[in-house]
């Protein structure tokens, strides 16, 4: 978009004594005139001239706070320029303030629809860089979780994504049946969001008693669900319209953005770390992966349909096989010991102390770690210098990489096909900005 | 994972094709490999590795800055590089000084690290050559200064409340 010199240090004019227009280098105000179209200045058709425009960041559509630049030619969407920052919170930089197990909760609000997968992510890089065993049954314990909160994610993405589309009562089913997960995760964390419930070396607490019966009864419940939802919604005349055809992405472009999860497994790729790389007990489970045949926004939708169906199998079996044995690591350096011990042993006393003023120490070293999440891989970059702070923590998250192909799905399109992909793309704007 | 043997082959490999100041170290850390290069051999090497090298790793799943203080050179950038067929993954990194952090950007190479190598110059000031739009992308773009950096203080700018709003300058703006 904009043809001035980039700033590429500190050095330059100070910004303060520029205006404010003349700062923001990606505000383009000048007119364009559109391929083949008369030289500006002469008699230009409406139609013939290229006009810029700014949607969001407070677009009901945008899915958070998503700025984008368009330059539309009549109604066809001829580039688009995602802006994004308007949450940067910089959660990265308060991490390296923290000790290791207080930065658990820092991490959990990036990505706010999946929480137990950037704890799970960050706990899995500390545990890799400790050298520390998770227990079996912590390991399931995990997986259940997450599974639950890919369902949620997806159910929040379906009902958000119909609205967008023109379909409000898909938005009060979703979130009648994501209400019934955030319940059991109430029972098992104590909190509908944010639980941290995983730790470093294992999970917080047990199952509560109750817990297996009320989730055995949400599994056998959505199956049917979904069952409805697609009901409603894959025979919709709208939808359909808007879904079909639209959209495609080579798979090739995907593979080169880095784009992957839902949207790489639309457009035919059967790459999920669940299966090619699996953490957490994955391999104990057995599931499918999904894949869509064309690419285009209907492919995304069912292989997210299909993937709920998947992730309640999944829960299942892990309820099914849950492994007896502690839910957290008896490694008192890392774990706090249980609480009863505190009142007739000195050493639990000692190393709760120990571990809640001063946490825990982490050997020098790096490591990156990465799962699946619901829009992709999720990675972590753990830097440690030895103290019980991190260095640096970094998440490679998938909304922001993924974000890159909006403009392949969207340009050379109308702008309501544009609604439809930032939909199907699914961003998260705090795990883009962080 | 390549083994620590595998990561060895690899490293000679590079070496014998672009001289033996092209790696500067060979990491392997919890089954991690890591290839650490001469900053002007990153982009060579990386298009060495995704096209033609034994066993090629054609994705670049992350690209990352990190700052080694106070280690000299302090910024580090690291590029996760995946193979789809033998899931497998290596990392590569690299040492830029604070004084010259220069470095050719790989966006030609992998398209996906345009917003990553963004957000690398955005918090550490590492300056990718060639980006095609080398902006700030999360903070402001008329922000001052690497907020990433070991040394740039937690809190260090004055937040804006109505108590002291006359005190931050041109704060209206």
């Amino acid at each position: 978009m904009s043809d001035e010199a980039p700033a590429t240090g500190v050095e330059g004019e100070r910004p303060l004594d520029v205006p404010y227009r003349e700062r923001e280098r990606s505000v383009t105000l000048e007119r364009m005139p559109a391929p083949g179209a008369p030289v500006y200045g002469t008699a230009v058709e409406p139609e013939t001239e290229l006009f810029t425009i700014n949607m969001g960041p407070h677009h009901p559509a945008t899915h958070g706070v998503l700025r984008l630049l368009l330059t539309l030619e009549g109604e066809v969407v001829r580039s688009i320029t995602p802006i994004i920052g308007y949450v940067h919170t910089g959660i990265e930089k308060s991490c390296e303030d923290q000790q290791y197990w207080k930065v658990i909760p820092f991490v959990e609000r990036m990505d706010y629809l999946s929480y137990y997968f950037n704890a799970q992510v960050f706990c899995m890089a500390v545990e890799r860089m400790l050298d520390e065993e998770v227990p079996p049954r912590a390991q399931y314990l995990r997986v259940i979780h997450m599974e639950l909160g890919r369902i949620a994610s997806h159910l929040f993405w379906l009902g958000t994504s119909a609205l967008d589309l023109g379909a409000i009562s898909m938005l009060w089913y979703a979130l009648r049946d994501r209400e019934k997960i955030l319940d059991l995760f109430e029972m098992s964390g104590g909190q509908r969001l944010h639980t941290r419930y995983i730790q470093v070396g294992g999970v917080i607490e047990d199952l509560p008693p109750g817990f297996d019966r009320k989730c055995r009864e949400f599994l056998a419940e959505m199956p049917s669900r979904i069952d409805q939802y697609e009901a409603i919604l894959n025979r919709n005349e709208i939808l359909l319209q808007r879904l079909r055809n639209v959209g495609e992405v080579p798979l090739d472009t995907l593979l080169g953005l880095g784009v992957t999860g839902p949207l790489l497994r639309a457009a035919g790729h059967p790459w999920d770390l669940r299966k090619a790389m699996p953490y957490s007990s994955y391999d104990h489970f057995d599931f499918k992966v999904p894949i869509g045949t064309r690419g285009d926004h209907y492919d995304r939708y069912r292989v997210r349909m299909a993937e709920m169906r998947e992730s309640v199998k999944i829960v299942e079996q892990a309820l099914d096989g849950l492994p007896e044995g502690p839910y957290i690591t008896d490694n008192r350096k890392v774990a706090l010991p249980p609480r009863h011990e505190l009142a007739t042993s000195m050493e639990a006393l000692i190393h709760h102390f120990k571990l809640v003023t001063e946490g825990f120490r982490v050997p020098p070293g790096e490591t990156y770690a990465a799962i699946e999440s619901p829009r992709g891989e999720l990675g972590c970059f753990v830097l440690a210098d030895g103290s019980a702070k991190p260095a640096r923590v970094h998440m490679r998250d998938p909304s922001f990489v993924n974000l890159q192909s909006l403009r392949h799905m969207a340009e050379g399109r109308l702008i309501a096909d544009l609604i439809a992909g930032i939909a199907m793309l699914d961003p998260i704007l705090g795990g883009i900005d962080r | 994972m390549p083994d620590a043997t595998g990561l060895e082959l690899i490293a000679a490999e590079v070496r014998d094709r672009f001289g033996d100041g092209a790696v500067t170290g060979t990491h392997y850390f919890r089954d991690e490999a890591t290839l650490e290069l001469a900053p002007p051999a990153v982009h060579d090497v990386l298009a060495h590795l995704r096209d033609d090298a034994d066993q090629p790793f054609e994705l670049l799943m992350s690209l990352h800055g990190c700052d080694y203080f106070p280690q000299e050179p302090r910024l580090g950038v690291h590029y996760q590089l995946l193979s789809l067929e033998r899931t497998d993954r290596l990392g590569v990194k690299t040492r830029v000084g604070v004084e010259d952090p220069n470095i050719q950007s790989v966006v030609d190479l992998f398209p996906g690290a345009d917003f990553q190598e963004r957000e690398a110059y955005d918090m550490f000031g590492v300056v990718f050559d060639g980006h095609p739009d080398p902006r700030r992308i999360l903070m402001p773009e008329d922000y001052q200064g690497f907020p990433q950096r070991r040394d740039f203080p937690m809190g260090g700018e004055p937040v804006l409340f109505t108590f002291n709003e006359h005190e931050v300058p041109r704060w209206y703006e």
